[in-house]
């Protein structure tokens, strides 16, 4: 029992965040302080959201390029309906944001259910057409601090038992999850449509109809990730969050989610973020070149997944073993 | 990054009317006519009002303030067009394209029309004059001017640039290093990018808080890593400790100006910019100056330019915005 635990990839990739906290502990103490700690994990929380809703999406073999494109888009919405609208509740807005992304990932899973197009493909498109809607919406321009209301910016910031309303919001996604993914029969679906569809379709899953609901529940935490996102940077702008749809990728990849799916668990994703969470927060304190910093962030990258890969290779299974002797 | 922000905006345009010139005109009133890269944006609007001015302090000037509705060198042109088929006296034009526009402007300046541009400049070839806001020394100079100014007993500043490549920034972080030695106290301890993302660059600014517990100022020559930077200081509680500053949109700093994170920041000053282009078109048009290398002209309040190789010159140190006049010019761009 214990070394099936210790050889499981969750407890290695704790291993490993471990040591690099120590790593950066002996240039730079005062990063591994619990307060420090704590914002490390606020900052890298909109990461653990959308790993979250990656890691089912590639669990059905799909991915979901747009994820980023959504969060601009809904936080866009989101910030200008606050403009026109200042008193309005946040439980409204986080309704709207949640609401919005929903739709928008929906709209990815409609284009791989019905239209059976390669899920690279439509989401490479609805994250250009996602960029295109900001810009036809805001006219180019940003929705700057001053504009929202302050109800509006305090909300992420709000502090509950020494925790930001941000750390909360990760933390109860990665817990609703679990559970989902491991006690719910859509849960189990996702798996066993992306570990092995033909199977499945014969255990009388409607692929299409899982992969759809992966998108659906990608773009529902995407959205709600776009409110807080230009709730805590207090900006909204054609450009946030580019590019940090690969993020996500890479935490999923990083927390051992397989990229030919079927493979992997929340807790994995959630690591999969820590870890690159505490890379990008470490970067600026431990004084290396910024010449050097993406080279680093890459090789961590590179090693981790070689690590995964090593670690998931399967020893294959002798079944006539005379046959093999005689060989 | 600033630029791009500039593009951008230029690109909401809203529906407007070009209103050329019906009106009868006596024969002494000089016709300026300042053509902006796209009608209905803000900072041209504001460039307007300065035209406006110079025109009521010269008494005998005109301006006809027009331009395309949306921000293509096809519109300009035929508003340029036009212009020349009135027989305006002056054309002075930001450009939506460097050469696109130059076969158009050299036929207005055959029909003896002094042509300039200003902001967006066109090809020399294609203009008598060319005004740039402001210049790369006059940058270098102004950001570490505005920390310092703060600072009278000295201190520790960091710069928050864009990305390590970005060539407007280094440069003007390279001008900026040059004139350090006018600056007696202050110490540069870091240069950080956070790469124009607001996320990189808010990490970026908590990390050199952390890193130098005595930091007295940022400064980020970016418009979106001096917003994220002073988000970074108003969540970290050190408003008051750390004074964010640097080169950014009144528009998109308000809130922190409001908020006290950042106590003044500096960019050009559209309102001068009208007015100054209107200035030059007035002194060449009225042949009070000369448009030729080493020339100086004479522009009202801004005082004098004095053109370079290519006729061009900058107009002044870029404009500083603080509590005093944010107000004013966050609605303008």
């Amino acid at each position: 029992m214990l070394k099936r635990l210790l050889a499981s990839r969750e407890v290695i990739l704790l291993g490993a965040i471990g040591v690099l906290l120590a790593l950066i502990a002996t240039r730079f103490p005062g990063f591994v302080t619990p307060a420090n700690l704590a914002g490390v994990f606020n900052d890298t929380s909109p990461l653990i959201l959308l790993a979250v809703g990656q890691m089912i999406v590639i669990l059905t073999k799909c991915i979901d390029l747009s994820v980023a494109a959504n969060l601009a888009l809904t936080g866009m919405v989101v910030s200008m309906i606050n403009v026109a609208a200042p008193g309005l509740p946040i439980v409204v807005i986080l309704l709207v944001a949640v609401g919005l992304g929903t739709a928008l990932g929906m709209i990815n899973g409609l284009l791989v259910w019905k239209l059976a197009i390669p899920p690279i493909v439509v989401t490479l498109g609805t994250m250009t057409i996602f960029r295109g809607m900001i810009f036809l919406l805001s006219d180019g321009k940003w929705v700057n601090s001053h504009e929202m209301s302050d109800a509006f910016k305090a909300f992420p910031r709000a502090q509950v038992l020494g925790l930001p309303m941000l750390s909360w919001i990760a933390i109860a996604a990665v817990i609703l999850f679990t559970l989902v993914m491991t006690r719910t029969t859509l849960g189990r679906a996702f798996y066993a449509v992306g570990g092995n569809p033909h199977a499945a379709t014969y255990t009388g899953l409607n692929v299409g109809k899982t992969q759809f609901w992966a998108f659906a529940i990608s773009g529902a935490l995407a959205g709600l990730t776009g409110y807080l996102w230009v709730s805590r940077y207090a900006v909204s702008y054609v450009d946030i969050a580019g590019g940090f749809e690969l993020d996500v990728v890479a935490a999923c990849v990083i927390g051992g989610i397989s990229i030919a799916g079927g493979i992997g668990t929340v807790g994995g994703a959630l690591l999969g973020a820590l870890f690159l969470g505490v890379i990008k927060n470490a970067l600026p304190v431990v004084n290396i070149s910024p010449f050097w910093q993406l080279a680093i962030s890459g090789s961590a990258i590179i090693i981790a997944v070689a690590f995964n890969a090593r670690a998931n290779r399967e020893k294959g299974r002798i079944i006539l073993k005379s046959a093999e002797h005689t060989a | 990054m600033i630029r791009r922000n500039f593009t951008k905006l230029l690109a909401g345009v809203s529906l407007a009317t070009s209103f050329m010139g019906t009106t009868a005109m006596a024969d002494d009133t000089m016709r300026i006519a300042l053509v902006v890269k796209a009608l209905g944006i803000g900072f041209f609007e504001a460039a307007a009002k300065g035209a406006e001015e110079a025109a009521a302090e010269l008494g005998n000037v005109e301006v006809i303030y027009t331009g395309p509705t949306d921000t293509t060198a096809e519109g300009q042109i035929e508003v340029i067009n036009s212009l020349i088929a009135q027989g305006v006296d002056a054309i002075a034009v930001s450009s939506n394209d460097t050469d696109a526009l130059v076969p158009t402007l050299k036929k207005a300046m055959q029909r003896g029309i002094t042509v300039i541009s200003w902001d967006s400049g066109v090809a020399p070839e294609g203009r008598q004059v060319h005004l740039n806001p402001s210049s790369n020394p006059l940058i270098g100079n102004m950001i570490i001017k505005l920390a310092a100014d703060h600072l009278p007993d000295g201190g520790e500043v960091a710069l928050l640039s864009a990305t390590t490549t970005s060539t407007n920034q280094n440069v003007w972080i390279e001008e900026m290093n040059k004139v350090m030695g006018n600056y007696p106290g202050i110490e540069v301890v870091a240069t950080v990018y956070g790469d124009d993302l607001a996320d990189k660059s808010y990490r970026e600014a908590q990390g050199l808080m952390q890193s130098y517990p005595d930091l007295d100022a940022i400064i980020a020559p970016t418009s979106v890593g001096i917003v994220a930077a002073a988000q970074a200081v108003a969540d970290a509680g050190k408003i008051g400790e750390v004074n964010v500053t640097g080169l950014g949109l009144p528009s998109e700093m308000a809130g922190a100006i409001e908020s006290g994170a950042s106590k003044s920041f500096a960019i050009w000053n559209p309102i001068d910019l009208g007015y100054s282009a209107t200035m030059i078109a007035y002194q060449l048009a009225s042949e009070n100056a000369v448009a030729e290398p080493g020339a100086t002209i004479e522009i009202g309040r801004m005082g004098s330019i004095t053109l370079d190789d290519t006729n061009a010159a900058a107009m002044a140190d870029p404009f500083v915005y603080d509590s005093s006049n944010i107000d004013q010019f966050k609605s303008i761009f």
